[in-house]
């Protein structure tokens, strides 16, 4: 697997993997895509990293661990559903902003719930894969 | 925000656990959020109730899309009583959990899991939406995969497969229902429905499906002929965990069961007599196999069986008295049988015995200890003036009134083997002497444990026991509390015009 080719080839994939679902996360509020599928999409990144570099750097080029990024995914997505308790309105009214911020476009409470469930499917899939690649 | 208000006992538990994720390998502080979460909830349970009970239904449309199109959550009287006692009964679990599992199997998560499981709780009892409904069970039903795994012994697995499938298969039966109502009528929002399965012209299907419900709900609550994976599985696990599902688990199956068939399908006469029967089966099956048990948890297991057939049958009567009754049965019972499981755990960390043949001396040796045991086992018993024996006035009173002679034999049946099989209990483990017997190794007996620990072990059985008390004591309460929820049940155009707003 540690071929000149695919290490090559990794550290291209990896930024643009990177990019690809956080493109994916972005379009997802009206065409087909968001947190689920852009996390699972980052975790193609890494998982290719630590078949290329092997565990150990993919761990040092995460920073944080995977177990981590679960509980931290949750908390946002919590937050985005609490966020209309400040206006008095009910959990999980969609609050959106009332100028489109530049890339992203207009955002609202529902991307804050998307970036969580992102971070929460990176977090699981990271984990069951370093998981089950260690142990074995 | 008063409406919001509603959702917190689900939001308090989910940020519960999202704090102990990141708490993930230090047990010592998650032993204290758990212990401090479980107290705010049972607070947050208290206002709510207070809130509810005694003015009106509180409604919140999840989203603020209005009601049938939303997931609506609703707390009356029922539903709030649900969940003070679900986080009352929890909170003495997690306090029993402390002292009681293992640090490895804390490390794979215990604490974090055990709130989910609450929330999920929490969640199916308030809900207003029969999908939004399978959610929760879904919920419940995947924490509990990972208690009943929990440490990973063979005899846990065996357990777990049998857990696993049976309640999966409810789940599928469960959302079938789900499809076909909904093509039936659709709707899912249970108030929505109320008023629109009477319209619809293949009653036949309706009829079928309300059979696929009380299937479904059957299996999780544990009712003839579907029960046989309950004491399969619950003496698993530790003591802990089963009596989170002794007290818990079963007793939303019996939740959604009263909710679904009070307010979405009617019982007709058909629907009454077999429910009837198969509470009487139930009462009659899970009695008998408590009497043959020597194991002290799976004797425990199949009580559990046993006294469904009391809610059961007082759903099966359909009467508000009936009804009452079930409700009040329902009350008692989730104090009772998760206090049940924690004495067990106490017992065994007395005795290091399971065999109630090989147990003994507790009375000779903890003569306190003993009496506060023995006011849950009196109150199973339903001695008066314990909290056992108000309930069954209910239920023995309407049976005869609605001439179902086959169920009044089936509840006297059903008291007598638990006088018998309590009674052989306490004469086993409490006043036979205790032979002297080696000790294992691996057991930490309640006798080498630190003065904390002791109380860590007491307290909750404390807690729990006083609540039973008050149950038995302060019945008249709690049958005003019954009446008005059998009352709503039968009369369910408040929860309707609550939910879909009609009154305004």
């Amino acid at each position: 697997m540690r071929h000149l080719t695919f290490r090559t080839a990794t550290t291209f994939l990896l930024p643009l993997l990177l990019l690809f679902s956080v493109f994916i996360l972005l379009r997802g509020h009206y065409l087909p895509g968001g947190g689920f599928v852009g996390g699972i999409i980052a975790a193609i990144a890494f998982v290719l990293h630590a078949f290329a570099f092997g565990l150990r750097h993919t761990r040092k080029l995460l920073r944080v661990s995977p177990m981590l990024l679960m509980p931290t995914g949750l908390a946002l997505a919590v937050l985005a559903a609490m966020l209309p308790f400040l206006q008095g309105l009910p959990i999980m009214t969609s609050l959106w902003l009332n100028e489109p911020l530049p890339v992203v476009g207009l955002a609202g409470s529902a991307l804050l719930f998307d970036a969580g469930v992102y971070l929460a499917v990176l977090g699981v899939a990271l984990t069951i894969i370093f998981t089950i690649s260690e142990s074995v | 925000m008063i409406t919001n208000l509603i959702i917190l006992p689900v939001l308090l538990q989910f940020s519960l656990a999202i704090i102990l994720l990141f708490f993930w390998k230090k047990i010592e502080i998650q032993k204290k959020l758990s212990i401090v979460g479980s107290i705010l909830s049972v607070i947050v349970a208290g206002t709510l109730f207070n809130t509810v009970y005694g003015s009106e239904i509180l409604t919140l449309q999840a989203g603020g899309w209005m009601a049938p199109f939303g997931i609506s959550f609703v707390a009356d009287a029922f539903s709030t009583t649900m969940i003070l006692l679900a986080s009352l009964s929890s909170a003495a679990v997690s306090m029993f959990s402390i002292v009681t599992i293992k640090k490895a199997r804390m490390k794979f998560g215990y604490f974090p899991s055990f709130h989910f499981l609450v929330m999920g709780l929490n969640g199916a009892f308030l809900t207003g939406d029969i999908f939004n409904l399978y959610v929760w069970f879904e919920v419940i039903i995947i924490s509990s995969f990972v208690f009943i795994t929990l440490g990973g012994k063979k005899v846990q697995i065996e357990g777990a497969v049998k857990y696993f499938t049976l309640n999966f298969l409810a789940s599928m039966v469960f959302l079938t229902a789900i499809a076909v109502l909904y093509g039936l009528a659709g709707s899912l929002n249970m108030a929505d429905l109320s008023g629109k399965i009477k319209s619809i012209e293949n009653q036949g299907l309706v009829q079928v499906t309300a059979i696929l419900f009380l299937v479904g709900f059957g299996i999780k609550s544990a009712i003839f002929p579907l029960y046989f994976w309950l004491p399969d599985s619950y003496h698993t696990p530790q003591a802990a965990i089963s009596s989170i599902f002794a007290g818990l688990l079963t007793k939303v199956g019996i939740y959604a069961l009263l909710r679904v068939f009070s307010l979405v399908f009617i019982p007709d006469e058909f629907m009454k007599t077999l429910v009837v029967i198969l509470a009487g089966l139930t009462l009659v099956s899970g009695g008998l196999g408590a009497l043959v048990q020597t194991n002290m948890r799976k004797m425990f297991s199949y009580l559990i069986v046993c006294h469904i057939g009391y809610m059961i049958g007082g759903l099966g009567m359909f009467t508000v008295a009936a009804l009452s009754g079930a409700v009040f049965y329902l009350i008692h019972d989730i104090i009772i049988k998760t206090n049940l499981f924690l004495i067990g755990g106490l017992v065994y960390k007395i005795n290091g015995e399971l065999n109630m043949k090989r147990m003994g001396g507790i009375y000779a040796n903890y003569p306190a200890l003993s009496l506060l045991i023995a006011v849950p086992l009196f109150s199973l018993v339903g001695v008066p003036p314990l909290s056992g024996f108000w309930p069954k006035i209910d239920l023995f009173a309407e049976s005869f009134t609605t001439s179902n002679y086959f169920l009044l034999g089936c509840f006297i049946f059903g008291s007598i083997i638990t006088l018998l099989v309590i009674t052989r209990f306490w004469s086993e483990a409490f006043w036979k002497k205790m032979e002297n017997r080696e000790r294992r190794p691996h057991i930490r007996y309640y006798d080498q444990a630190p003065a904390y620990e002791k109380a860590l072990l007491i307290i909750p059985i404390l807690f729990l026991s006083l609540i039973s008390l008050y149950i038995g004591i302060g019945a008249e309460n709690i049958f005003r509390l019954s009446d008005t929820i059998a009352t709503e049940l039968v009369d369910n155009s408040a929860y309707i015009n609550a939910v879909l707003g009609l009154s305004k």
